[in-house]
Order: C-alpha cells, then sequence, then structure tokens
C-alpha cells in the first residue's frame, strides 16, 4: 500500500521544527509501524536526506524506548506500543501525522525523540525499597496474600514509555506515578517508606514541571499496558495520608 | 590510519587437513599458551566460594569513596552491581546507550528465574541445580563458577522480594514455582510472563536509589567506544554522547563490562535493536580474550520473518511446546494449502516421530536444527521470503479439543494475543507458524573465577561474559547469572583488586588516552567522510546472512571457510563504500549503527573461525561432520574439553585483524562425571 506521511522534523532541542511531507510506497501490511519507518530511512538515506531520528530498542513491546503521537494518538490507534503497531491498522492511501510526545517535560531532542530524564529523577525521589544488597530475609519469611501480589503485579507492568503524559492535556504523569505508588504500596515490603515515598515522588513531580491530574482519563485510555485510573485514586490517598502523618 | 580498513587476508584458505586431529582451522590463528583460572581456591566445591569470599581482601569503608568503578551496561548484570557496589560506598559511573537505566534488554526476558530454594520438596539443591547447569551446558563450562551461581542463586530471590519484586504467588501467600525447560524439578520463579521487567525493575530502582544518594552517577544516551589501557590495567573508558556528539573520557581504578549478548551479529534475532558487541570488542582489541565466541542458543519457538523489511524476531515462550503439537506436511506439494484443510494422516509430527519419548520437548537446540531440517526439505509452511518457507506450524487443535478453549486461554492467552497482532491472524483457529531465531550468546569474554577478564582492573558479569553456560543455556538461568554476577559475585571479588587502589592518578594528556581518543575520533570520521553507496543497514543485513547461513544452526568445514572469505570481502567493502549522512555533533543514529557494525564485522569472523575449529558438537554449536549415524550431536571430549580463549591478534600492516592466538582453558571436572547426552 501506499501511505503520505507528515512527519516533525528538528534538528536539535534548540532549532524550530516543522512538519515535512513523505510519500511511502510499497509498505506491506506485515510491517510494524517502526519497520515502515525504517523503508523510509533507508530511501532517504539513499536519496542523501538525513533519515528520521526516532527512539526504539527491543521492539516487542516491554522496553518502553518507542512511542509517537499517531494520528494524534499516543502510540496509534490502537492499544499497545508504537513498535507493536503493525501497517495492517491502517489502509491504502492514508495521510499519518507522526509527532513525538507533547509535554513540557518531555524536550525533544531531535525529530520525534524526547528526554523523559524526568521520569528517572521521580524513581529517584523514593521510588524503590531501600534494602542494601545482602540484608534481605529470607524470600518466605513475610507471605503476601495473592490477591495483593497480583494487584502490584499488574501495576508493576508499567514500561515508562510516557504516552500517559503525551495523552494528557495538562501533560500530567500521574498514572506513571501512581503506578509505582500502588506497586510498592500493595506490599508489606513497601509499608515503611510508604509516606516518604509518595510525598518525595509529588514534589519531583511538580518540580519537573508535569501538569496536575483533572481526572480527565486520557492516561489509562493512551496506556499500552491499561494502567487503570485508579492508580490515581490510590496515590491521591497515600498523599493525602502521608501530609496527615506531618510529611 | 590504524584499526580501520582490513583488507588482509590472513588465514590460508587452500588449507590442506588433518581434519580428524581436531585441527580444521590451522592456518586461520597461532597457537597460543594454555590459560588457566587462578582464583578459583582448591578443595571440595561446596566450600569454594566461601574461600574465595574470605581471601578476597576487604577494602575499608573509608577508602571505597576515593575508588572510583566505571559500569558499562544496566541491565541485570550491570544495575545490580551499580546498585550493590555503591550501596558499599564506591563512586559509581553507569552507562547505557538507552535514554534510561530501565530500558536495558533484560527486560524482555519472559520466562522466570532459577533458584536452588527447594520449597517444593522434590529433591532440588544446590549440587542438582549445579549438576542440571553442567549437563545442560554439555560440559563446556567451568565447573567451579556454575556451583557458584547454583549456591548463591537463594539469595537472589531473597533480595527481590525485599525489593518488592511481584512474584506469582500461591493462595497462602508464598511464592509459586513451575518447571521449565524440561528439568524435572520446581525450580523457576516468575511474574507471570514478564519476569525480566519485574527482575529489572527491581535492580533499576536499587539504582536509582544510589543515584539520589550520590554513590552512583548514570550516564543515559552514552555509548562505549574505547577501553582505557595504562600500564596493562583498565582505568577508563572514552564514550560519546550520543546527543551532543562529546566524545568524552572517563577515568577509573576499574572498569565492569555488563553489556550483554552479541546475537544482533546475525541482523536478526531476538535481541533489542541496539544491543551490540562494541563494548566486548573494543576491549577485545585491548587484550581481553574472547571465549566460546561461537556459542550461540537459537531459540525454536519464534514468529517467522515476513519479508525484507523484517527488523527484528520476537520470541514466543517455549512453555507453548507444553501443549502446542509441532508438525509439516509430509508432502510439499500441501506446503501452501489451509492447514485446516490437511487431513492427519497427510501431517508429520516430526519431533514426535524422530523423539518419541520426549516429543515436542526436546531442548532447545534439538527442536531448532529439526525444524530448519524439514523446512531446507522443501516442507516449510508460510509465506515464501526469498524463495524458501521458513515455518513450522504449532497446533493447539489438539488441546483445545482436550483441555477447552478457555483452558488455553488462561494458559496462553497473553501469546496467543502477541502472535495475533505480530501475524494477524487468529491462533485459536489456524495453527500458530514459528521458526527458530538467535536468542542468546554463551560465548563472551573470558574471566577467572573473579569474573576479571584477561586484562587486569576489567571485570565482566553477565551475558557479556562466557563462564557459566558452557555451550548451551538452561531456560530461566540467564536471569539467575545476571543477578548473581552483579549482586553477589563481583562486589566480593572486585575488591580483591580494587584493595591495592586507588592507582596512580592520570589526566586526559596520558599517552594511553590520548591513543584511545584518537581511535575513537578516527574511526567517527572515517565513517562520516566515505561517503559510499551502500547504508549500514544493507551490510548489517548481509553480514546477518552469511552468519545464520553457515554458523547458525547446523555449521561445515566448507561452509564457515566461505563464510570466513565473505565475510573479509564485506568488511572491506564496508570500510570503503559505507554511506553514512550527518554529522558527529548530533543525535546521529546512523552513525552509532556503523560503529557497532564495523565490530560485528569483525566478530563475525572470529565466531566462524573458532566454530571452524570446535570439529565437534556440543550443545548450540553443531558440526555436520561431528554427528552420530543418528543424526544426533556428537562430542570429542578427548579433544575439545576445554575453552577456546582468543586473543585479538592485530595485522601489523593494517592493524586490522590479523591471525587470532588460541589460548585454551581445559575444563577439569572434579564434582561431575562428563557423559553424552541422549533424548531419543
Amino acid at each position: 500500500m501506499k501511505v503520505t506521511l507528515k512527519i516533525w522534523r528538528q534538528p536539535d532541542a534548540a532549532s524550530q521544527g516543522a512538519m515535512h511531507t513523505y510519500e511511502l510506497d510499497g509498505v506491506s501490511e506485515d510491517m510494524s509501524f517502526l519497520e515502515m519507518l525504517d523503508v523510509l530511512n533507508e530511501d532517504l538515506v539513499a536519496r542523501g536526506e538525513d533519515p528520521v531520528a526516532f527512539d526504539s530498542d527491543c521492539r516487542e513491546g516491554i522496553c518502553g524506548m518507542c512511542g509517537l503521537m499517531i494520528n494524534g494518538q499516543a502510540h496509534g490507534p490502537e492499544v499497545t506500543t508504537t513498535c507493536q503497531l503493525h501497517m495492517r491498522s491502517f489502509k491504502d492511501g492514508d495521510e499519518i501525522v507522526i509527532e513525538p510526545w507533547r509535554a513540557d517535560a518531555f524536550p525533544v531532542v531531535k525529530d520525534l525523540v524526547v528526554d523523559r530524564g524526568a521520569f528517572d529523577r521521580i524513581i529517584q525521589a523514593g521510588g524503590y525499597i531501600s534494602v542494601n544488597t545482602g540484608s534481605a530475609p529470607e524470600a518466605h519469611s513475610v507471605p503476601v496474600p495473592r490477591d495483593d501480589a497480583v494487584r502490584a503485579f499488574n501495576v508493576a507492568t508499567c514500561i515508562g514509555c510516557g504516552a500517559c503524559v503525551a495523552a494528557c492535556p495538562n501533560g500530567s504523569a500521574s498514572l506513571f506515578m501512581g503506578a509505582k505508588v500502588t506497586h510498592l504500596g500493595e506490599l508489606p515490603q513497601g509499608q515503611p517508606e510508604r509516606d516518604s515515598r509518595v510525598v518525595g515522588m509529588v514534589a519531583q513531580h511538580d518540580a519537573e514541571g508535569f501538569g496536575g491530574c483533572t481526572n480527565i482519563g486520557e492516561c489509562t485510555a493512551a496506556c499500552p499496558k491499561e494502567i487503570p485510573l485508579d492508580v490515581i485514586s490510590r496515590l491521591n490517598w497515600d498523599l493525602h495520608a502521608a501530609l496527615r502523618h506531618g510529611h | 590510519m590504524t584499526d580501520m580498513p582490513d583488507t588482509t587476508l590472513t588465514g590460508d584458505p587452500s588449507h590442506d587437513a588433518p581434519a580428524e586431529h581436531g585441527d580444521d582451522a590451522v592456518g586461520y590463528y597461532t597457537p597460543g599458551d594454555p590459560i588457566s583460572d587462578t582464583k578459583s581456591p582448591e578443595g571440595p566445591i561446596s566450600e569454594r566460594w566461601q574461600t574465595r569470599k574470605f581471601e578476597a581482601r576487604l577494602v575499608n569503608p573509608a577508602n571505597r569513596r576515593k575508588l572510583d568503578i566505571i559500569i558499562v551496561g544496566t541491565g541485570l548484570a550491570g544495575g545490580s552491581a551499580a546498585a550493590t557496589l555503591g550501596e558499599a560506598g564506591y563512586n559509581v559511573k553507569s552507562f547505557c546507550y538507552q535514554d534510561s537505566p530501565r530500558r536495558a534488554h533484560s527486560i524482555a526476558a519472559q520466562g522466570g528465574i532459577n533458584a536452588a530454594k527447594n520449597y517444593k520438596e522434590d529433591g532440588d539443591s544446590v549440587h542438582r541445580l549445579f549438576y542440571d547447569t553442567v549437563k545442560g551446558g554439555d560440559y563446556r563450562s567451568r565447573e567451579s563458577n556454575v556451583y557458584r551461581l547454583a549456591e548463591v542463586s537463594t539469595n537472589i530471590i531473597d533480595q527481590c522480594v525485599a525489593q518488592g519484586v511481584p512474584f506469582a504467588r500461591e493462595y497462602g501467600g508464598l511464592l509459586d514455582n513451575r518447571s521449565f525447560g524440561g528439568v524435572q524439578v520446581s525450580r523457576t520463579f516468575y511474574a507471570r510472563g514478564q519476569t525480566g521487567q519485574q527482575l529489572l525493575i527491581g535492580a533499576y530502582q536499587a539504582m536509582e536509589r544510589q543515584v539520589a544518594a550520590g554513590t552512583v552517577e548514570q550516564f543515559t544516551r552514552h555509548e562505549m567506544l574505547e577501553l582505557i589501557v595504562v600500564d596493562g590495567k583498565a582505568r577508563g573508558i572514552v564514550a560519546r554522547d550520543l546527543v551532543t556528539g562529546e566524545i568524552q573520557t572517563h577515568l577509573a581504578d576499574a572498569v565492569v563490562l555488563a553489556s550483554g549478548g552479541y546475537g544482533n551479529v546475525f541482523y536478526l534475532s531476538t535481541n533489542a535493536m541496539g544491543s551490540n558487541v562494541t563494548a566486548s570488542w573494543r576491549a577485545h582489541r585491548k587484550g581481553a580474550y574472547m571465549a566460546n565466541p561461537c556459542y550461540t542458543q537459537i531459540h525454536p519457538t519464534c514468529i517467522p520473518v515476513t519479508g525484507s523489511h523484517q527488523s527484528k524476531l520476537t520470541l514466543m515462550s517455549e512453555s507453548l511446546r507444553n501443549d502446542g503439537r509441532i508438525w509439516v506436511p509430509k508432502s510439499k506439494a500441501d506446503c501452501d494449502k489451509d492447514p485446516r484443510q490437511i487431513p492427519e494422516a497427510d501431517r508429520d509430527y516430526y519431533l514426535e516421530r524422530i523423539y518419541p519419548s520426549f516429543g515436542n520437548l526436546v531442548p532447545r537446540d534439538i527442536a531448532s536444527r529439526a525444524a530448519k531440517n524439514v523446512c531446507d526439505e522443501g516442507r516449510g509452511v508460510g509465506p515464501e521470503v526469498d524463495g524458501v518457507r521458513r515455518g513450522v506450524y504449532l497446533d493447539f487443535g489438539a488441546a483445545i479439543e482436550r483441555l477447552g478453549r478457555d483452558a488455553v486461554e488462561e494458559k496462553y492467552g497473553n501469546l496467543f494475543d502477541m502472535y495475533a497482532r505480530i501475524t494477524g491472524e487468529n491462533p485459536y483457529e489456524t495453527p500458530m507458524r514459528i521458526y527458530p531465531a538467535v536468542h542468546y550468546v554463551m560465548g563472551g569474554l573470558w574471566v577467572d573465577y573473579d569474573l576479571q577478564s584477561s586484562i587486569p582492573g576489567l571485570f565482566v558479569t553477565g551475558e557479556a561474559n562466557f563462564s557459566d553456560h558452557g555451550a548451551n543455556r538452561l531456560g530461566a538461568s540467564a536471569l539467575m547469572q545476571g543477578l548473581a554476577d552483579g549482586y553477589f559475585v563481583l562486589p566480593h571479588t572486585i575488591r580483591d583488586y580494587l584493595v591495592d587502589g586507588p592507582f596512580e592518578k592520570i589526566d586526559e594528556s596520558h599517552p594511553a588516552v590520548v591513543e584511545a581518543r584518537r581511535s575513537v575520533q578516527s574511526r567517527v570520521d572515517h565513517l562520516l567522510s566515505t561517503n559510499g553507496t551502500r547504508s549500514v543497514d544493507s551490510y548489517h543485513r548481509e553480514l546477518g546472512n552469511i552468519m545464520w547461513e553457515y554458523c547458525g544452526m547446523e555449521r561445515s568445514e566448507d561452509g564457515l571457510r566461505k563464510a570466513i572469505d565473505l565475510i573479509r570481502t564485506l568488511r572491506d567493502d564496508f570500510w570503503r563504500n559505507v554511506k553514512v549522512l550527518g554529522t558527529a555533533e548530533s543525535l546521529n543514529q546512523s552513525l552509532e549503527k556503523a560503529g557497532r557494525v564495523a565490530d560485528f564485522l569483525e566478530l563475525g569472523e572470529l565466531m566462524c573461525i573458532d566454530a571452524l575449529n570446535r570439529r565437534e558438537s556440543c550443545g548450540g554449536h553443531f558440526r555436520a561432520e561431528s554427528q552420530t549415524e543418528d543424526g544426533e550431536a556428537l562430542r570429542h571430549d578427548d579433544q575439545f574439553a576445554y575453552v577456546a580463549a582468543w586473543e585479538f591478534g592485530s595485522d601489523p600492516d593494517s592493524g586490522g585483524m590479523g591471525l587470532p592466538v588460541l589460548h585454551k582453558e581445559d575444563l577439569v571436572y572434579t564434582a561431575i562425571e562428563m557423559k553424552q547426552r541422549s533424548y531419543k
């Protein structure tokens, strides 16, 4: 099939960007979306034009490195990562608009590549359990009710891709934070630092320039791992509890 | 110009060969002195690690912050090491090419992690895990290292649970286990089909905690391009900031490579797009020996290639083989038919036919090779790619009839969904198609019991080293090894080296630093100025085809010789004719790839030489000349019970690859008896 691609090109963070249009023929429906861009890049190189920069690594939907706004939707029309989107979701003659994640806290590095370092810094501010290597007790010394373990797992599947932020009209990372706070907060091992964790992470989130949550729900709709919206309720609940405890 | 174009044709292809004596590769290498591990203590195998930990000298806590350690790679082996060494108070600098340490490819491991907890009381023990691992590796690993791996496996589970890793649990709240990869005990801990992700997030969070504490400094989107060696010791790296293009010098008292495996030398593999050999290969060029590079693991249950646009392959858990039946049509004429229209009598369930006792559950290498054989016969299924159908059916029809669709969905639903998303086919209705793909490499940089390479001060952990899996790795053991090395082994062994530091201060004006920076700069300049006609990917794809064809599931003397010639020609062409656009001073993904492919083009040749030298079949390495009458792998312990540790041989004229030097480490088993495998 043949598609028309409108792609955001921006040489670097300091320069102005603009949309460029490319025609691409011979696209097979078995191609992944990123393989389609690989083919475009091979064409561009052959013509002596700079290939389009975009991030991807595992290309099996788990590392979280890829992520594009496709026709205005984070990761495109299916509930999956960009790398797992295939061209059979499009049809011959389609026009496809491709932009980088949109958010102040994710500045553009080049073309479709953004800087998500803010996510690492949010984790540094408390998204962990403090246990030095070698000091852990025997694994069976603390049983964890199965339902708690399942709930923790379900939200621990967050891949840190940033689609939630890109989809949110406020550019909020509340879903990302809520997933981590819920994952660790469901487990007995996570209790000692529950208050300091949420306070630290929220403070860093705000300092990074992410917006607040206004319960719109675009984040969970865009999330390739289907993290539920109620992790944000849990985040708020934990934050209020921590503040009540004098944090 | 030094280490760039390599036009020399070293080995002598006209070799006239006494093949039966196991020297097929005469003319392609120089024999070197034997090598041995000097760090593993003597005595009973179960006491060696305790002894080593006691004998390894301690670094005073106050001195640790004066010692700098560079760690390249942030997967399970690198992230866990950074966290642990940071906690101990050393100054750690951590590097990864991705935008965050959490992206490392350990994250993609699905199945689980082995540990000898014996929670099921089913007869498991440290000794049994050790035994299974050595046997699974076809008696080509070093027994002291493997025993230690089994020993510390239990600590890993304790540590991960304490970090909040949400392993699967039973209703009583205790950890669940499953049996994995054909072993007879249930020792595999798992987190649904995302065990690697959960373990990596645990290590990542522990590492980020140390970043906040100031003991670990992380450098994302940075790639190591050269090792700095001063007075024979590893003292730092040259890295490129992938965003600004800046060439940076980072100096330290020790360097740890945790940079993963090199499966992407095959172009198509289940590795991440960026997985590469560059860190290891630059160290190899500086004197670190590369051990058993030909040992690759090819996984039987991957989704087949659909066309030349294919950028990577996706693995599906081999647990599918528990209930799925593998077949191809008996007749070539049926290969393009709808499989549902092919009656039972016309199907060849070839694994069940050839291996009646193990059937569809034969080990990975056997299942893979059998699939290749039926496709080579012209009985493959699915779309033709380059004139051949490369796929076999994995059929759940019988399982759905026997167990019901709901039960199959409960067990395998996520895998079926993944298959449907990638292929657009519904596996509940029509059989899945699978084909083998390169998945893991057992070979890697040679290390001693301390995980130190042949360069003092250079340590290697995880998939990047060679030590624990021999010629074949068991399922659920890669995660175990990465975390064992990073959490529990390296932090103890590295102190015995660091206790003699801090080493003499050096700065950027030191000749070794100047030389390393110049080498990086000249490679970058050369790649950008060649301005040829072929894209980097086209070279990579061609190299991958050569490797897959001649150094893949089955290797032969003639094929390997041919491959070596083809690779040399391709490498020569690459340096003359590659086309890399853009500049060095910005994000330039073509330039990044070009540097990696340049190193793969050298590694590929060494892999073929190693495979040519090893005229035996063992684990993942199958030599056509070494099989039983039934076509099964035949090992030759009398000739090949050694680790092949290759030293880089530089060509004096071009500075490119010359004859590598082969150092042999004899494998001696005191705690286990060597046996030939049989799965009939």
